[in-house]
């Protein structure tokens, strides 16, 4: 029997950065794979060729971590055995160790693993609304994408919607890049910014940035309305538009481009595949999974950190991952300071209990489909349309997301569920009358995205120790 | 607390025959009880590759086969969908002369049968299969097989049953089963007590551990398949194919997504659970593009597997018990049960009913075993 040690970190995001900086620092050589281009993760995304931007200008307030983070990450990479454009599709024989399926530049190789640190990050939660599906509406996160990586705008004329910190800030980096942002539609009341005000001794910087953020739109005489419900996208092949309500008043913008989200939902289908015991997460309304206070899953030498596990934002992901690496490294029986480990754990919790702030100030708009009509795709890949699933659920009596997926196709197309099961388990809820803890989660099968039919043609195993 | 149930008929397994005898049984006017661990339909009969054919089954099965055939095409009016049964044709390739022999001499066999096989030879098939590019020996076409979508009709069999007037117990797992003397109890769930005149175990994969519980252990296995179902692409592939010595099976449903499969995949920690084998998905993948080229640049979507029953003979347990009157069995379809469950069921209500099924069905008596298993237990 072998007694190496290969640690594998699926993501390198601030979470899989921060896990990998104290593995080397234990002296472990990890493998770090990577689906983009260039380390950094979505929130430091980095262009694809160097631009000439600067960090301030295309990170705005997060430059200096955004500059620390790819320093140590570059400063890195000579110890660690790092493979970018690498998508990990599958996580088989996960007993104590086990092996990735991964699609590395469009090679198909087998990577063995004694431990899995999954830092695989989130994508933007979305709601379906009638025209949501049409060119030119983006997701928050996407909009983001946009500006930092390639330096582009999605739009000229845009408008921002949803709820969450993003929205402000995509919002004002459009505004700071030259767009014309026509308004700021927040789907949370007014009111819910009062539980900001609990949030100013606790952390001041996140206030003052949004005040920040706010008084510089505002100023720029941006239009900031709350408690919005869009009625439609307006335009047949693109958007020209957008009609909302806002209380009883019905008003329509022109626009070529609408951003939109509700927060961040968790990309947890590894940890699904590698066995890992789910719990249902009230602040995210999702299944993510169980992990203790420094990252260990339910299976033995598998460790979930940053978002991947429960969205907590980059801070926060950057710590976890460093917590994940220690608990790795103590699982080896190795030392490791305690007393980093506590200082990690203290740090995390004051940012958990920020979110619970946060959650409060831009809630979940849990009243959205009981204005969404019928004819709205509830699943794009599928085309099922809100009442077909509707349909479905009654005449099936059906009560479990699963159930739905296999009786309705919801979730069971190209996406596999990735962009539709958040609201698909809302609708479905809220049909049932019940908590979105009730319908359950949708299983996860490999591939976790779509793979080219020839990757068996094309493909190469790698030796298993 | 208790709930009691009293009832004419339990049955255990919500599967395709299950939930197809329950539809029967209640439409013959006895009271039923369906009872499943999960959901109806959503294990093998719900998983499964989805192909109604008749083709290639041995010849003690194709009475039974033939019956189906002549109920699938009134699903829409037993079970209110038409479960996207199209009678599509089942081609069967044979790559090599010695497998075209094969399906020669399969053809031959079951001539007296009746379900219109014809054998095209090699340069046939490419004038009558165009888009067919892989060298072939010759296939078998079986004009009248079909397809349809299992994650829909198993379900829809249970529904039926249960508008038809049988309660359906989802969720509710059987704890403990025994004979009564005059009749049957099973515990269930939390604290469900079903006493019943009858019992019927077409509980799948699990069905070992009830036949065991009355005497009659069988060697019944565990199989996996291994199936891949690629995105929704242009619609071209006008049968469901198949080839000698089963290592590829595919079809394109309406939607477009070409489901394949071949291989087996494996049992997870927890043997009731399994996923597929990338190796075995790798060479489904590998043959669909040497038969397929135009999917060259296609993706696939989605890995699945589900878990079945297999039997040493190949051939399912049908019939009355030889240890306990009053159960029966149907278990063991050995990964080709789809197309003649709803027979299944039906043969299952006669013989509740009345004792003898008007299709033969002595072949698959789980008698056969009986001897098996008694060496195995001496054996050990």
């Amino acid at each position: 029997m072998t007694e190496t040690v290969q640690p594998v970190i699926v993501g390198a995001g601030p979470a899989g950065i921060g896990a990998a900086e104290r593995l080397v620092k234990a002296g472990l050589r990890p493998i770090v794979l990577d689906e983009g281009f260039r380390a950094g993760g979505q929130i430091y995304r980095r262009p694809l060729i160097d631009d000439g931007r600067s960090y301030r200008n295309r990170y705005g307030s997060e430059a200096k971590k955004a500059e620390r983070l790819h320093r140590a990450f570059d400063r890195l990479v000579p110890s660690i055995d790092y493979r970018p454009e690498t998508l990990v599709w599958n996580v088989a024989d996960t007993d104590r160790g086990g092996h990735l399926d991964v699609l590395s530049r469009g090679i198909h190789r087998e990577i063995a693993f004694t431990h899995l640190l999954l830092a695989t990050g989130a994508t933007d939660r979305v709601l379906p609304f009638p025209g949501w599906t049409r060119p030119g509406v983006y997701t928050l996160g996407a909009a983001q994408t946009a500006l930092k990586a390639q330096g582009c705008t999605v739009g000229e004329k845009l408008v921002f919607m949803g709820s969450g910190p993003l929205l402000y800030l995509v919002a004002w980096q459009y505004m700071k890049a030259g767009a014309s942002v026509e308004a700021v539609l927040d789907t949370g009341p007014l009111s819910s910014k009062a539980h900001l005000i609990s949030l100013l001794p606790r952390a001041p910087r996140i206030i003052a940035l949004g005040l920040f953020y706010g008084v510089q739109l505002k100023l720029a005489g941006v239009r900031i309305l709350y408690g919005v419900r869009p009625e439609a996208i307006i335009g047949e092949e693109r958007v020209d538009g957008i009609r909302f309500r806002v209380g009883d008043q019905i008003e329509t913008l022109q626009c070529n481009a609408l951003a939109y989200g509700f927060a961040l939902r968790a990309e947890t289908q590894l940890a699904d595949l590698a066995g890992c015991r789910f719990r249902f997460d009230e602040r995210d309304r999702a299944w993510l999974p169980e992990r203790d206070a420094l990252g260990r899953t339910s299976r033995p030498q598998v460790y979930v950190a940053g978002d991947g596990s429960g969205i907590a934002g980059a801070d926060a992901a950057e710590l976890a991952g460093e917590l994940a690496a220690l608990a790795l490294i103590e699982d080896l029986g190795k030392a490791h300071g305690g007393d980093r480990a506590r200082q990690l754990i203290a740090a995390h919790g004051r940012i958990l209990r920020q979110r619970d702030i946060l959650e409060k100030a831009f809630p979940f708009p849990r009243d959205w489909f009981e204005t969404v009509p019928g004819t709205t795709m509830l699943c794009r890949c599928e085309e099922i349309s809100i009442s077909e699933a509707r349909l479905a659920i009654e005449t099936e009596n059906i009560s479990e997301v699963n159930r739905l997926k296999a009786l309705s196709r919801v979730g069971m197309g190209r996406c596999q569920g990735r962009m539709c099961s958040a609201a698909a388990a809302e609708f479905l809820s809220g049909v049932r009358k019940v908590e979105p803890e009730a319908v359950g989660r949708l299983r996860a099968q490999a591939p976790v995205k779509p793979i080219p039919l020839t990757f068996g043609v094309t493909g190469e195993g790698e030796a298993r120790s | 607390m208790t709930r009691r149930i009293s009832t004419d008929v339990a049955i255990i397994g919500g599967g395709l025959v299950g939930s197809s005898a329950a539809l029967a049984i209640r439409k013959a006017g006895l009271d039923v009880v369906l009872i499943d661990k999960g959901f109806c339909g959503a294990q093998a009969s719900g998983v499964n590759y989805g192909g109604v054919r008749r083709q290639g089954r041995s010849p003690e099965q194709l009475p039974l086969s033939q019956r189906a055939h002549r109920i699938w095409p009134r699903l829409r009016e037993l079970v209110g969908i038409d479960g996207e049964y199209v009678r599509s044709g089942h081609l069967k390739l044979a790559r090599t002369e010695k497998d075209f022999a094969k399906l020669e001499a399969y053809a031959e066999t079951v001539e007296g049968f009746g379900i219109g096989l014809e054998l095209i030879g090699g340069r046939a098939l490419k004038a009558r299969f165009p888009w067919l590019s892989a060298e072939a020996a010759g296939a078998s076409l079986c004009a009248d097989d079909g397809h349809a979508n299992p994650r829909l009709v198993s379900p829809a069999f249970a529904r039926a049953a249960e508008r038809a007037g049988a309660t359906v117990l989802e969720h509710t797992s059987v704890r403990d089963v025994f004979s009564t003397g005059n009749g049957f109890t099973v515990l269930a769930g939390d604290g469900i007590e079903i006493r019943s005149r009858m019992l019927i175990n077409s509980a799948g994969a699990w069905s070992d551990r009830f036949a065991t519980a009355f005497g009659e252990a069988v060697p019944l296995t565990r199989i996996y398949p291994s199936m891949v179902v690629t995105e929704p692409l242009p619609l071209r592939l006008p049968v469901s194919m198949g080839e000698q010595g089963g290592g590829f099976y595919g079809r394109q449903v309406a939607r477009g997504n070409y489901v394949m499969g071949g291989g087996r995949g494996r049992a997870l920690a927890n043997p009731d659970f399994s996923r597929p084998a990338v190796s075995a998905a790798s060479s489904v993948m590998q043959r669909a593009i040497a038969l397929f080229p135009h999917l060259a640049n296609a993706q696939v979507i989605r890995f699945w597997s589900g878990t079945e029953s297999e039997m040493p003979d190949g051939n399912p347990v049908i019939g009355p018990s030889e240890t306990t009157p009053g159960l029966f069995h149907a278990f063991g379809f050995c990964g080709a049960g789809f197309q003649i469950a709803p027979a299944v069921g039906e043969v299952i209500c006669e013989l509740v009913t009345r004792g003898q099924s008007t299709t033969p069905v002595d072949a698959f008596s789980i008698g056969r075993f009986r001897e098996a298993s008694a060496h195995t237990a001496t054996s050990l």
